[in-house]
């Protein structure tokens, strides 16, 4: 890890925010309250139309509210100019949003640039964020968007968003565009990212897998209004409304689990003596319920002797691996 | 031969005023018919009824208007070069994707800085292809305002025609097919170097 300061992360609080578009008879953001802690991974999970990417978009200031207010570390987003507010927090959107006319790394520096830094500090931080998203700088830098891989471009617009060190990064949709094996590798990676930068990010997505798979909190939402606001874990195993069980599929979910057992999913991993105990041909379905009922993770026990360890992390695995 | 020169010098000279003038006035005016839909539709309305007019006609209402010599020449032809240079930067603005304006806002650019840094370098290949469909154009059609004095080498074939001077034809006609051909070649290839490092622009 090239990068060992951590930037932290923000705090963001939404109060009763209302986004209606000119035309429309709705509200497409319909009184939305949302807290997200500091340096947690929150996706927006909903089918399109449901207004998660316009709730993304009200905290940058890109769609105006209505009404409510949004904070960023207490701090209401309009009391700053909409571009300086902007430059402080990271964006990613699919896939196209590279410059085309520059170069990697000068679309990595754009923001920099914005912030008036000097030229020395600019390359010195293009070179530590390439090394941050794990292309080489000798053969990227100055390389044209088109002349990269849809992952190798998203990446890079990653790292443009990071450029400045925010403390908030939103992500709307960012890996829509890449192929399924491209895009698990680029899940994993936000996830090592966000775990070492400690930064605080939203991310809108309309994959359940996806939110699944990163998600530290999950909001599910539905024409405008937050139904469900929860870890995977309770998002899973108890869906708030019927529309969350089927926008999940949580039934189908829960009927794989209950076809592995504990054994295929834990690690072999140094035991405490701790936590509470499970068979090794327990069914994963049981194992979840064990960790509904309070459990953070489950000493699988063989013979009598505890071999390993499951915690949610390994159920969440083994649920998106299983489609 | 000795008129060659001249003639040639007059041409460019011609070609090159009118082009000037109608950069200044296509890329201004292409740039405001990008930004609403209801001028677009009412410029690209003349623009097309413009063009059914020929070249010669235009030259000759030019006469019983600011009458012969370099002016009315330059005239005409600034009117023939505006349509594709405007056209070309209305398209070439409105070609540049939205997501890539909406990373920009999204990232704190001003709108200036969406403009000056994202949009327009991004047009600019499109708005070039205008310029050399412009170009070529009005270096063919610089040959017509001979006829009502202008100059350039359509001098030559006017002069060859009337005293039938094959050899002045011929030479005012050469040059005139080798000066459009060069400056198309030069344009294409500075227009091809562009279009290949950013592969973008789609016109």
């Amino acid at each position: 890890m090239t990068d060992a300061r951590k930037s932290g992360g923000s705090t963001v609080a939404l109060r009763d925010i209302v986004v209606r578009y000119p035309g429309s008879d709705r509200n497409a953001v319909d009184h939305v309250d949302l807290d997200v802690p500091p340096g947690t991974l929150v996706v927006v999970l909903g089918p399109s139309g449901c207004g998660k990417s316009t709730l993304l978009r009200t905290i940058n200031r890109l769609v105006p509210s209505e009404s409510g207010t949004i904070c960023v570390d207490a701090q209401d987003v309009r009391d700053f100019p909409a571009t300086q507010l902007r430059r402080g927090i990271g964006y990613v959107i699919q896939a196209v949003g590279l410059f085309p006319h520059l170069t990697v790394a000068q679309n990595i520096a754009v923001v920099p640039q914005l912030l008036g830094w000097d030229r020395a500090r600019i390359a010195e931080r293009v070179e530590e964020l390439l090394r941050l998203i794990q292309l080489d700088p000798q053969r990227y830098a100055d390389r044209y968007p088109r002349e990269l891989s849809g992952g190798e471009a998203q990446r890079v617009g990653v790292a443009r968003a990071l450029a400045a060190r925010p403390r908030l990064l939103l992500m709307d949709e960012p890996f829509g565009a890449v192929d399924a094996i491209v895009r698990s590798a680029l899940q994993d990676e936000t996830v090592r990212l966000q775990r070492a930068l400690g930064t605080t990010i939203l991310f809108v997505t309309h994959d359940v897998d996806e939110a699944l798979r990163i998600a530290d909190r999950i909001v599910i939402m539905s024409a405008g209004r937050v139904v469900q606001y929860d870890t995977p874990l309770h998002v899973l195993g108890r869906p708030a409304s019927p529309y969350v069980e089927e926008l999940l599929d949580t039934k189908d979910a829960v009927r794989r689990l209950s076809l592995l057992r504990v054994r295929d999913a834990m690690r072999a991993k140094a035991v405490d003596g701790q936590s509470q105990r499970i068979s090794v041909e327990a069914t994963l379905r049981e194992a979840l319920s064990a960790m509904l009922d309070g459990a953070d993770a489950l000493e699988a026990i063989e013979d009598g002797r505890p071999i390993g360890r499951l915690a949610f992390d390994d159920v969440r695995r083994a649920i998106v691996e299983s489609t | 031969m000795s008129e060659l020169i001249p003639a040639l010098r007059g041409h460019v000279l011609l070609s090159g005023a009118s082009l000037a003038v109608a950069l200044l006035l296509g890329i201004p005016l292409g740039a405001w018919i990008a930004r609403s839909p209801r001028v677009r539709e009412a410029a690209l309305g003349l623009v097309g009824a413009a063009r059914v007019v020929p070249s010669l006609a235009v030259l000759a209402i030019m006469i019983p208007l600011i009458g012969v010599g370099f002016a009315p020449a330059l005239v005409a032809l600034v009117l023939l070069a505006i349509p594709p240079i405007a056209i070309n930067t209305d398209l070439g603005l409105r070609a540049v994707p939205h997501a890539i304006l909406d990373a920009a806002a999204g990232i704190g650019m001003s709108e200036r800085q969406i403009r000056s840094r994202v949009q327009w370098p991004l047009a600019l290949p499109v708005v070039f292809t205008g310029v050399r469909t412009a170009t070529v154009e009005v270096i063919a059609s610089a040959t017509l305002a001979a006829f009502i004095g202008g100059g350039g080498l359509g001098e030559l074939i006017v002069n060859g025609l009337a005293n039938n001077d094959v050899a002045s034809l011929v030479r005012g006609a050469v040059g005139v097919g080798v000066l459009a051909l060069a400056a198309e070649a030069c344009l294409s290839l500075v227009e091809r170097r562009w279009r290949g490092r950013w592969g973008t622009g789609a016109a």
